[in-house]
């Protein structure tokens, strides 16, 4: 288009005359166009496969020997929608704000379930405590109220198992957490900083619900929480 | 003022297991004309068809809240001065000041002890 012009501009006054020179061109090039088709009609028949297609178009154009290769128009065609792909998947990947999953979201699920695991650990070991001085208390004992009582102490040991395989799934979880950290931390760095705090992201922590919503956080981590007695110290000091 | 060892508790809680402990901790100390609801809703309506001294409610429930139930409560113009203690994980000082801005007697949070409930509970009532 651009090396087009200046052709067209040399071109002036009477000289405008010259349009039924660009009617032969065009004209001409219809012609070839023509030879060209019934060429590939004869090659292949008037049935062609869908693939065969994007060749056939690309022998066409080819032909008409323009300013800019075949090659050239396909790799800007190519590039652009690439460009179009990367900016829409960088929009979305925005959308979910990776930083705030990998700096916020994770490190919170895998405390939480370290939490777990500890708190399951501390019972358990308090039940356990329990149980063997209940099974003390059998020793002194005698006759069929002893066994039963250390039935019942057998069914708490049996029962106490599940510390062990419920710790060793929620290790197995923490582990998978932190491989999709370091995977969402990877992809972040991919993308450039400005993906780390997208509009959406800040728009949806400011609406947070006006109701209790956001004083319902569970139970704090232990190093996090007040204890009955700091709680007690700040209902005093409304009185 | 004497406490009533005769009336009427209620528990709210979505967790059976805390009910239990609960009832059972009050049995143990001498209350056991006790109640139980799974969540504020539940517990709202018990609380309009009888007379209840004191209610020891749970925070994080669906669908209405301890804080909600709360709310309701203080704002019923017959049950607003039923006594009320949350027990509750949540342990934010900002949970405690919005529980206490909403009118909570008293507040424990869990995990939580036998004595610590019998403490909170004379406070609140007088001593038995």
């Amino acid at each position: 288009m651009v090396l087009a012009e200046p052709a067209r501009e040399k071109k002036n006054g009477a000289e405008m005359a010259g349009v039924p020179g660009t009617a032969a061109a065009a004209g001409a090039a219809a012609s070839r166009m023509n030879v060209r088709l019934e060429t590939l009609r004869e090659r292949r028949g008037d049935m062609v496969r869908l693939d065969e297609i994007a060749a056939m178009v690309e022998e066409i154009i080819e032909s008409l020997e323009g300013d800019l290769g075949m090659g050239d128009v396909a790799l800007h065609r190519e590039l652009a929608a690439l460009v179009g792909y990367i900016n829409h998947a960088r929009g979305e990947i925005a959308a979910i704000s990776p930083a705030e999953i990998s700096a916020h979201h994770i490190p919170v699920a895998t405390d939480e379930l370290d939490a777990v695991v500890q708190a399951t650990e501390t019972a358990t070991a308090t039940i356990l405590d329990a149980a063997e001085l209940a099974s003390a208390l059998a020793d002194e004992l005698d006759g069929p109220q002893a066994d039963r009582l250390r039935a019942i102490v057998t069914s708490i040991y049996e029962a106490s198992n599940f510390q062990d395989i419920t710790g060793q799934r929620i290790t197995k979880v923490v582990r998978t957490l932190r491989y999709i950290e370091a995977k969402v931390v990877t992809l972040v760095r991919a993308f450039g900083q400005d993906i780390e705090a997208s509009p959406e992201a800040l728009r949806l922590s400011a609406e947070v619900a006006a109701d209790d919503r956001a004083l319902l956080n569970g139970p704090q981590l232990p190093n996090k929480a007040n204890s009955q007695d700091e709680i007690d110290a700040l209902l005093a000091s409304f009185d | 003022m004497a406490v009533d060892k005769n009336m009427a508790i209620l528990i709210v809680d979505d967790y059976k297991t805390m009910l239990r402990i609960v009832s059972n901790l009050l049995k143990q100390i001498g209350f056991s004309n006790v109640e139980e609801a799974i969540d504020g809703s539940t517990a709202l309506s018990k609380l309009r068809e009888r007379a209840y001294g004191l209610v020891i409610s749970d925070w994080n429930m669906e669908p209405m809240t301890g804080l909600q139930l709360l709310k309701e409560v203080r704002a019923d113009e017959r049950l607003k001065t039923t006594p009320f203690i949350m027990v509750t994980a949540e342990s934010k000082t900002e949970n405690v000041v919005a529980a206490k801005a909403a009118g909570v007697n008293n507040y424990i949070v869990k995990p939580f002890n036998a004595e610590t409930l019998k403490k909170k509970i004379v406070s609140v009532l007088g001593d038995f």
